[in-house]
């Protein structure tokens, strides 16, 4: 499939820190790529550069193989993190609004019903729940029925509940063919949405593929879990690894380290066996520790 | 019930919040400065002098002219003849005009002006043989100079806080940079604003004269049409005025003290509440760099005298000029986002 978004050594400097460091990828149209990696890492400064908000130091950036113009914001749609609506205006106006910047765009009827905003379309933005307000925002990003969308972080600070129902939303828009550029913290939602990733660090892309081949390249291991007080003070000759009130064992046999466990009287009624996920991929590559 | 460590929590987090703010801590710090000199300049001296009187043929100004002359608190200027000074007596913008080079001496005060009552008094015990004098021409009440200061006043505050302070908060909260996602251009912004506003503020400005004018029946010497456009284009310098400060900040506190910056000068200087006339040299210049003086000058000119669009020239010409430099000024300084 023909790429619709192209990145060429993309560079980003400031006077003190060097945001971006050479990025290079390519987003095949009606995927969903997503841009994973830990604060500061580079990727909020790489899709800013990318929505054509924030000029580069240095590379280049092609949408369907030209670079950027003025027609580029007719073209995409942009859900921020943080985004604040005129104040006293009511779900139906704003849709309205930012409808009216577009020259061309989406039917608001139909925009109404794929985002499901029809039994809160006349109450004001201020009022709404942190799903319902995610959801106008995505719908604003949809007003001008864009080829490329961007979703920046846009299940943060939802209860699970808003989180999946999100989620329904986006596969169902990625199923009408739109391509979209994720950002995100929550390693479940990448893996689950995302068709490729891209996981960037120091301002540089350290991993990239699918989720699955991801998982296979790094990974040939699978993780046992037990609550701490199953393995106190037993003498095991497995490597442990604590992760608060839990200890993981990872291992390439399964079976070996079962017999391990009962060998050693460790009780197994609490036992998990999982198979490695992103976040244990994402954890390996940028360090187990949050930087802010 | 409140809970005092919650609250003090919270007070040591807005403390700190405003303290690391530098440039708002430094205007709320040099604001009071500015204020305090500025006003310490503009009534520099012994005391501010409480009357105005302008003085036709006295040589020094002083009691050696004329006994009246040497009474406290009065400010005493002298006045070319008694034709310049007579219209300033109309319009209370001196308070009374004093001829000594007549014998006895002559005086002219505005009978609807109760400090030219009092100068009056003064003037008859150093005097008593001093002969006032009729005011030729219609006698215009203080209302009618006071109401288009208090309206362009009004103007003025709605054009500042109204435009600058909330492009300000828009920015801060994110919705400007929403804004710049989509194909909005900042030209497309800046106008919509400035247009929004000053719909608004004509609206109210004419709604208020037209009630004001039902019970205190304004003195109106010239056209309607005249006034709004001055009205139109006062707003519109001010206004684009507001869009220079809003141009950049994301902090409402520094915002806000810019705007006061503005603001508190061209209520003092611009002659709202009190004509200028008779101030220091640098205080008069001064003024003229503010729009408010402007529209008040051109919106008295019609009201009062009835000057009509040539007699207004200059004022609208500089105000018209004001409007373009600030707009271009404000454009060029535009950011969606902090930088």
């Amino acid at each position: 499939m023909a790429a619709i978004l192209t990145v060429r050594d993309l560079r980003k400097r400031y006077p003190k820190v060097v945001a971006v460091d050479g990025v290079s990828f390519e987003v095949e149209e009606g995927i969903c790529f997503s841009l994973l990696g830990p604060n500061g890492a580079g990727k909020s400064t790489t899709v800013e550069m990318l929505e054509g908000i924030l000029p580069p130091s240095a590379g280049e950036i092609r949408f369907r193989g030209r670079p950027l113009d003025a027609t580029y914001r007719e073209r995409i749609g942009i859900q921020f993190q943080n985004t604040a609506l005129q104040d006293f205006l009511t779900v139906r106006e704003n849709l309205r609004f930012f409808r009216a910047l577009y020259r061309h765009g989406a039917d608001i009827d139909e925009l109404i019903e794929v985002c499901r905003l029809r039994e809160f379309l006349d109450r004001d933005t201020r009022k709404l729940s942190g799903g319902q307000r995610q959801r106008l925002l995505l719908a604003i990003a949809l007003v001008n029925d864009p080829e490329l969308l961007f979703l920046d972080e846009p299940t943060t600070g939802l209860d699970p509940q808003a989180r999946r129902n999100f989620w329904e939303l986006v596969r169902s828009i990625k199923a009408r063919g739109k391509t979209i550029v994720l950002t995100t913290h929550y390693m479940e939602e990448a893996y689950l949405l995302s068709d490729d990733i891209a996981i960037m660090d120091h301002g540089r892309i350290i991993a990239r593929g699918s989720p699955q081949q991801l998982l296979s390249e790094h990974f040939d291991d699978s993780v046992l879990e037990l609550p701490v007080s199953a393995v106190a003070g037993k003498s095991l000759a497995l490597p442990l690894l604590q992760r608060g009130e839990w200890v993981e064992i990872i291992t390439a046999d399964v079976g070996a380290a079962v017999r391990s466990l009962l060998a050693a009287d460790v009780p197994l009624d609490r036992l998990r066996i999982r198979p490695r996920t992103l976040e244990d991929l994402f954890l390996q590559l940028t360090g187990s520790e949050l930087r802010t | 019930m409140i809970s005092l460590r919650r609250l003090a929590a919270m007070v040591q987090a807005r403390t700190l919040e405003f303290v690391r703010d530098v440039s708002a801590l430094g205007w709320n710090l040099l604001l009071p400065v500015f204020m305090v000199a500025g006003m310490g300049f503009i009534f520099s001296g012994p005391g501010r002098p409480l009357f105005t009187v302008g003085v036709v043929g006295a040589g020094s100004l002083s009691a050696a002219d004329h006994a009246f002359l040497g009474t406290p608190q009065v400010r005493f200027y002298a006045e070319d003849d008694v034709a310049s000074g007579l219209p300033k007596v109309q319009r209370h913008r001196i308070d009374m005009l004093l001829d000594v080079s007549a014998q006895p001496v002559r005086y002219w005060i505005n009978a609807q002006s109760s400090k030219g009552r009092l100068l009056e008094k003064l003037l008859k015990a150093d005097d008593p043989t001093a002969q006032a004098q009729t005011v030729s021409g219609p006698q215009i009440r203080y209302v009618d100079w006071l109401a288009p200061g208090i309206l362009g006043m009004n103007m003025m505050f709605s054009s500042l806080f109204g435009v600058g302070y909330v492009i300000v908060r828009y920015r801060k909260s994110g919705y400007l940079k929403r804004l710049n996602a989509t194909p909005l251009r900042a030209a497309e912004f800046i106008i919509a604003q400035l247009l929004s506003r000053l719909v608004l503020i004509v609206g109210i400005t004419v709604a208020v004269f037209v009630v004001c004018d039902l019970f205190l029946d304004f003195r109106m010497e010239g056209s309607y049409g005249d006034l709004l456009l001055v009205t139109v284009l006062g707003a519109m310098s001010m206004i684009a005025m507001g869009l220079i400060v809003s141009a950049r900040f994301t902090s409402e506190e520094l915002a806000g003290g810019l705007l006061n910056v503005l603001s508190w000068p061209m209520m003092i200087i611009s002659g709202v509440f009190f004509s200028i006339e008779g101030a220091p040299e640098v205080v008069v210049w001064l003024a003229q760099l503010f729009p408010l003086t402007h529209i008040l000058e051109a919106a008295r000119a019609i009201m009062l005298d009835g000057a009509g669009l040539t007699d207004l020239a200059r004022p609208l010409l500089v105000l018209g000029g004001m409007t373009i430099g600030f707009l271009l000024l404000g454009s060029i300084l535009f950011r969606w986002t902090p930088e």
